[in-house]
């Protein structure tokens, strides 16, 4: 994962929070909005719908960009009752994860949701994230190999 | 060639398949995998089944790999006709493996590099003896953590780079070209051809990155560096005219470092092969790098004299779906072509016999 | 973006009926077929729009008429097409047409190459009025009899236009005429003379 947040990001705040959506399963993020009454009506601009990404690369890591690959992607658009627009584009085939995404995504834009959603939703699921993350790292890190060098042996 | 349209099988071909559906399930005593099982403890051939298949859906390929019964260069062929049937929303960005979320990281040419060697959970250094144990379930594995030094680990050729002995990265800028939009043409670029190794078949490209380490155009490579782990894909939709980040993909990076003697305008330095796989696939990302070198012969000025450095015979034959349909065509009904071929053996066999007879009348 | 109007209400259902009424029309020019609704942004018709959903995608550029360009954000957002200034770089051009509002200059898009003519480009124009106005006599590839289509809005001149295009067979565009929810064809095969 690379930080979510670049200080120079136009948008670094909905940046990240589409982010941690987007590694969220729909069933997460459906417990986290159970604690967030009156949700507000939206119609489907687009989507859910599922596609793909080509997936580029770089020859050597940084040269000339290639194909990789491509990568089921699911996307939605709402509209909310106020005339908020969120999008989501999220890994996967699931509508139901893409839909609430854009949904989070529209409220989240709403100054007056904004807090609630945050504390409710996104801080938790980020949160959740980055445990599971720090684990592999953790666990990783424990493979590191510490050399010995001959002479320290001798000594 | 020519087909002869038949008619007739359709029950006997209707009936084969249920009797595969029968057999994929096997003894209904034993429990169905699940997609979940074979995602989780199945991880290397859904991690090849979705290589080859150019298609990043763990989900999918396990479900591939599970119609197919564990054939995955069937799975592969599946992923590819899936794919198909989905519209393209987007290109990413060029992921950026420096900034990759490292699980495994090793270097054959440095022993102390900034950052380490992590050796993530790899098969090297057990020793191949089967674990009797695994036969039966077994207790939750509980795996060794460590504190994390937050310590950057640059790759191994940005560090040569930075001291000018490896070459320079090509141009950053231009539009790549795409093979499942355009049909391979030659010559072929690097980017064509990193594409078409990436979705490549592991065994051929195994054989061929062989090939070259026992001398058929032999360089000298190094493993430089070896690395997995996660890294972001970055799409920039044009609904909201910035870039976001859309999720992990599980990648495996292979800078392969070869000497390069140097031209009249290019200095003795390092050149490299890249391997960039789906997934953890580290034997198919060090064979794709040395492939990838090997057919960058021609442009630095070396003799091509072996099949791995021959850039169209590496690509007309690495992909396994295309290999597979022609030699599988193979089964079509021929009927008509080899009437022909018969006619004329049974001719050519007369024919014979009539000169022998005429030769023996005339002793 | 927060005023624009969902596209098809059963995206797969919907542009496959319109591909269909599409071929339709391919295979029998100057028929009328009608396209069930969805609400496009003005100045789109129901059927451009329709069209505009099914055919143009991601990787179809788009040339859009700037008298179009009410519809342009609809339009980027729900086909993602990549919008081109120019005409000959596009594989699908949409275009309105109405008295004194010229015609986009058909030898201004792709007619294809006759190594690849199937790269020529589709130009959709939409017309004030199908089944009305002036009179067209069609001759040619899937019509058995010569069809009159009455079409209001093209050019005086349409008929010579169109036999410069139809001219270069194999190559040429292919035209789809569209007004309101209803929709016709004239692909690059298709004779057209004054009736």
């Amino acid at each position: 994962m690379t930080p979510h947040s670049l200080p120079d990001h136009p948008h670094p705040a909905r940046r990240r929070w589409m982010a941690v959506l987007a590694r969220a399963d729909a069933a997460a993020i459906e417990t986290r909005l159970q604690a967030c009454r009156d949700l507000p009506p939206y119609i489907r601009l687009r989507g859910p719908e599922s596609g793909l990404v080509m997936v580029r690369g770089r020859a050597g890591g940084a040269g000339g960009p290639f194909n990789l690959g491509e990568m089921t992607v699911t996307r939605c658009t709402v509209r909310t009752d106020q005339g908020l627009v969120g999008h989501a584009y999220v890994p996967g085939r699931d509508a139901r994860q893409a839909e609430l995404a854009a949904m989070v995504d529209a409220l989240m834009q709403d100054p007056a949701r904004a807090d609630t959603l945050e504390a409710a939703v996104i801080a938790p699921l980020e949160a959740a994230q980055q445990a599971r993350q720090a684990t592999r790292t953790a666990k990783a890190a424990a493979t590191k190999v510490q050399f010995f060098a001959m002479q320290t042996m001798r000594t | 060639m020519a087909y002869v349209a038949v008619k007739g099988g359709e029950r006997a071909i209707d009936n084969a398949h249920t009797w595969l559906a029968e057999e994929r399930r096997g003894d209904p005593a034993v429990p169905e995998l699940t997609l979940a099982q074979i995602e989780q403890q199945l991880g290397r051939a859904v991690d090849r089944a979705m290589g080859e298949g150019s298609l990043y859906d763990r989900e999918l390929a396990a479900l591939a790999v599970k119609q197919a019964q564990g054939d995955l260069i069937e799975a592969a062929f599946l992923l590819r006709a899936y794919r198909t049937t989905l519209p393209r929303f987007a290109h990413s960005s060029p992921v950026d493996t420096a900034a990759m979320t490292i699980e495994r990281r090793i270097s054959a040419v440095f022993k102390d590099l900034p950052g380490g060697q992590l050796l993530g959970p790899t098969y090297d250094y057990t020793h191949r003896l089967l674990d009797f144990a695994l036969a039966d379930p077994a207790q939750p594995v509980a795996t060794a953590q460590a504190a994390a030094t937050p310590e950057a680990m640059p790759r191994v050729a940005d560090i040569l780079r930075h001291e000018g002995l490896m070459e320079a990265d090509g141009s950053p800028d231009g539009e790549p070209g795409d093979l499942t939009r355009e049909p391979l043409a030659f010559p072929a670029g690097r980017d064509i051809r990193l594409q078409a190794l990436a979705r490549g078949d592991e065994g051929f490209l195994l054989g061929l990155g062989y090939s070259t380490q026992r001398g058929y155009g032999g360089s000298h490579p190094f493993a430089g560096e070896i690395r997995m782990g996660s890294v972001a894909v970055e799409i920039e939709p044009a609904e909201l005219g910035f870039a976001i980040d859309i999720g992990d993909l599980v990648l495996t990076e292979c800078q392969m470092v070869n000497q390069f003697k140097g031209t009249k305008t290019v200095p003795p330095q390092f050149t490299r092969g890249y391997g960039l796989v789906f997934g953890f696939s580290e034997r198919k990302a060090l064979a794709m790098a040395l492939v990838d070198r090997a057919m960058r012969a021609e442009e630095l000025g070396e003799d091509v004299t072996a099949p791995a450095q021959d850039i169209e015979f590496v690509l007309y034959h690495s992909d396994n779906i295309e290999a597979t349909g022609f030699v599988e065509h193979l089964k079509l009904p021929h009927y008509v072509d080899f009437q022909s071929e018969l006619q004329n053996v049974r001719r050519m066999q007369a024919e014979a016999a009539r000169l022998r007879e005429t030769a023996e009348a005339a002793e | 973006m927060s005023g624009l109007s969902p596209g098809f209400a059963d995206p797969v259902a919907d542009a496959q009926s319109c591909f269909r009424a599409v071929l339709d029309a391919m295979s029998r020019p100057g028929r009328l077929r009608r396209i069930a609704g969805l609400t496009p942004a003005a100045p789109l018709g129901h059927a451009a729009a329709a069209l505009l959903m099914t055919l143009v995608d991601q990787e179809t550029p788009l040339w859009l008429d700037p008298e179009a360009a009410g519809a342009r954000a609809w339009i980027e957002f729900h086909c993602g097409a990549p919008l081109v200034e120019d005409a000959g770089a596009a594989m699908f051009a949409f275009a309105l047409a109405r008295p004194g509002l010229p015609m986009p200059d058909l030898t201004s898009l792709c007619a294809g190459t006759h190594e690849s003519p199937e790269t020529a480009a589709t130009l959709i124009l939409q017309l004030p009025a199908l089944g009305s106005g002036r009179r067209w006599r069609l001759s040619g590839p899937g019509l058995r009899t010569p069809e009159v289509l009455q079409a209001d809005g093209l050019p005086a001149d349409f008929a010579v236009r169109w036999q410069h295009n139809h001219g270069q067979f194999p190559c040429g565009v292919d035209l789809i005429l569209c007004a309101g929810d209803t929709l016709t064809a004239l692909p690059r095969s298709v004779m057209i003379e004054e009736a």
